[in-house]
């Protein structure tokens, strides 16, 4: 570039000869330099701010392109990050404590139409009505030759039924994979299994949702991916499920019951290692809910659970063991168990009416005699007797695991009176599940402990609060043995040789819905615990209207209905839990502090 | 100077790009590898599944128990009683195995002694 110099000479030289300023010229120049460099410098920056102004359309323009790209681009999971999840199963599986399996998921395939496609539908509907019995013709023709664009046909399919829809070669016909939930054992612990059925359901895909029992219960932890390939572990014992089972349905059999119900409970831990309610059901096949009549007539129903009954001569042994307890009476005081007892204006009776006379505490449990545990329990009073028995957990629905447990309302006076106090200290007027007493022998049977059933395996004891002390629970577990080994005693037949068995019996007249009892149905229930020198575990068997009729007049008394079915399981169960048969040690005699 | 710096860019320029060549379709040759044993996998976690659910139902005590009356002929299976649990000290010791001597001499030690 050839730069103007400031002081031309051909300009400087001509206003020179003219005695002008030349200095006028050099500004003037100086101006003009001045201005040019101007315009070049905002030339400069203004291309600058061009390109700069481009850089960052463009870098914007390439993020929202991403961003773009990401919101259309169809998701998928990322296949090269090392995963270590297995690809598991929708739901996961149930064991039992030793880990063999109750509920499983099984692939099958659900069948489904979509009728514009169908080449024959007449053929189809027809194969398809050979193939199902329970599918008819007509109303498949119906769906097919109608305006229906798509209609489930089954939910469920076996392989056989599958190769066999697919040999009608329809294309109309489709199928859908489906992950089904099996109970393989079938029957077994159906109740505490309860069942599975599809919610959300779509041509790929369907959720299984549990409809009862621990899979209604447990359904957020089934289906949480994170514990997939993590079963859930139940208390119960698959052996000795089966065993219970196969005993109280012969003895249910044998005695005409209604309904019966067992629960093995570890007396430690709360454990519930078998828990059996007759008659039972199909988890496979879940029947349908009763819509009318007594719930508890429907196989559905879960007596150890639901079925709140009173339940009779089995609750005096926790008076009598807080007559102890309070310092009231020892075991062998005297008392008086005369008639006639009058409390609130209402007779207190004995069975068949008999008088006992006078008992001491021990005779009063072994005689099962009303009038006896109702003195103790007016002794007692009222706030006292409910404050333990509530310590029992008698007054709330089961704390167990099992979605029905949450129904088990005990039924309780409105008014606790003096003549309540009387009745419920010996198992009227107060209705409770089995399941709840068997918690509460529980407490007797570990030495003083309430411990919460669970139907979860557990590690360990898991004892809850103190509710009597260990001297009053050894002192009524003497008693109840003696209900077993004395011969006056009412549970005589319950007598295992080598397991030591301690329990009470109960009878109660069922009520009528009408009001009032019935004569002739009775709820016998059976609770013990054994071995009772060092008690492991309760056992509360319970039968709805048994009838023994081998003798010349029917007997309903559980003396002779739920103590021997009792024995017999205890024959059978208490050499598969593992526990050897012992000698009973002896009683030692005659060391009592007589003064001091 | 500059003219090898060239080269050896240009070089490196080259030998980067066909890296980055053969890494990217030794990925995607792991990823589909990947993808194929995770579809195996899942087939055999079925299988697997299936199996254990015939297991469980062929086991299932209800099975065992008609399988048990009917062979009770052969097997003679009965449920288990209390009065079968026996201790360690009921077991006899296994018999010592009796060493035959046919010649009176093989045990003496006089010839030991007289050497």
């Amino acid at each position: 570039m050839i730069r103007t110099p400031l002081r031309p000479l051909a300009r400087i030289l001509p206003a020179r000869d003219k005695g002008e300023n030349t200095t006028a010229i050099e500004r003037e120049n100086l101006r003009l330099r001045h201005e040019e460099m101007q315009d070049q410098s905002r030339q400069r920056a203004e291309s600058r701010l061009l390109v700069l102004g481009l850089c960052f359309v463009m870098a914007y323009g390439v993020v929202a392109a991403r961003m773009g790209l990401m919101a259309v681009s169809e998701p998928h999971e990322p296949v090269a990050a090392a995963s270590s999840s297995v690809i598991a199963a929708q739901r996961a599986d149930i064991v039992d404590r030793n880990g063999n399996l109750l509920a499983t998921n099984f692939e099958t395939h659900s069948l489904y139409a979509q009728p514009p496609h169908m080449i024959d539908p007449i053929r189809a509907a027809r194969e398809l009505a050979d193939i199902f019995p329970d599918l008819e013709y007509d109303k498949l023709l119906r769906d097919f030759t109608g305006k229906r664009k798509f209609l489930w046909i089954k939910r469920t399919l076996s392989p056989e039924q599958k190769q066999a829809v697919f040999d009608i070669g329809d294309p109309g016909l489709l199928f859908g994979p489906r992950e089904m939930r099996l109970y393989p054992n079938g029957r077994l612990a159906a109740h505490v299994l309860g069942g599975a059925s599809f919610g959300q359901e779509g041509v790929s895909a369907a959720e299984v949702i549990g409809v009862a029992g621990v899979e209604r219960q447990f359904n957020g932890y089934l289906t949480d991916p994170d514990n997939a390939g993590r079963p859930l572990t139940l208390s119960l014992d698959l052996t000795i499920q089966a065993a219970s089972e196969e005993v109280l349905a012969g003895g249910m059999r044998l005695l005409n019951a209604k309904g019966a119900t067992s629960i093995l409970m570890d007396a430690h831990t709360g454990e519930v290692i078998s828990v059996v309610s007759l008659p039972d059901f199909d988890p496979n096949d879940r029947p349908r809910d009763l819509v009318e009549g007594d719930a508890s007539d429907s196989p559905l129903f879960n007596r150890a659970l639901q079925g709140v009954y009173e339940l009779g001569s089995t609750f005096k042994i926790f008076a009598s063991a807080q007559a102890l307890e309070l310092g009231l009476v020892h075991p062998d005081t005297i008392v008086d168990a005369n008639g006639p007892m009058r409390v609130g204006g209402h007779l207190i009776g004995e069975f068949r009416n008999k008088n006992y006379g006078e008992l001491s505490v021990s005779d009063v449990i072994v005689r099962s005699s009303n009038r006896g545990t109702g003195r103790l329990a007016l002794e007692i009073g009222v706030t006292r007797q409910k404050a333990f028995l509530e310590a029992l957990g008698f007054f709330d629905p089961l704390p167990l695991e099992v979605a029905e447990a949450r129904m088990s309302h005990p039924l309780l006076p409105k008014r606790w009176t003096d003549l309540s106090t009387v009745t419920i200290s010996y198992g009227h007027g107060i209705s409770t599940t089995p399941m709840h007493l068997a918690a509460g022998y529980a407490a007797i049977a570990n030495g003083g402990h309430y411990v919460s059933p669970t139907i979860l395996k557990q590690d360990g004891p898991q004892y809850g609060p103190r509710v009597m002390s260990e001297r009053t629970a050894a002192q009524s577990r003497a008693m109840l043995r003696r209900v077993v080994s004395d011969p006056k005693g009412t549970a005589s037949f319950g007598e295992v040789e080598g397991y030591a068995v301690a329990g009470k019996t109960g009878s109660a007249d069922k009520p009528k819905r009408t009001g009032g009892y019935y004569e002739d149905k009775v709820i016998a229930t059976f609770a013990t615990l054994f071995p009772v020198h060092d008690p492991k575990y309760v056992l509360v068997v319970t039968m709805d209207e048994p009838s023994d009729n081998s003798g010349e007049k029917p007997r309903r008394t559980a003396g002779w209905t739920a103590v021997p079915v009792a024995a017999e399981m205890i024959r059978r169960i208490a050499p598969l839990l593992g526990l050897r048969p012992q000698v009973e040690p002896a009683e030692l005699a005659g060391i009592s502090l007589i003064a001091n | 100077m500059k003219p090898l710096i060239y080269m050896l860019t240009a070089l490196a320029v080259i030998g980067l790009a066909f890296w980055a060549y053969r890494e990217n379709y030794a990925t995607q040759q792991a990823l589909s590898e990947t993808r194929e044993l995770r579809r195996d996998i899942a087939r055999l976690q079925t299988r697997l599944g299936v199996l254990r659910a015939e297991w469980a139902y062929l086991n299932r005590p209800e099975r065992l128990r008609e399988l048990a009356d009917l062979n009770f002929e052969t097997l003679g299976l009965l449920p288990l009683r209390p009065d079968q649990f026996g201790r360690v000290d009921q077991v006899a010791y296994p018999p010592l195995r009796r060493v035959t001597i046919t010649d009176p001499v093989d045990v003496s030690t006089m010839e030991a002694a007289e050497e």
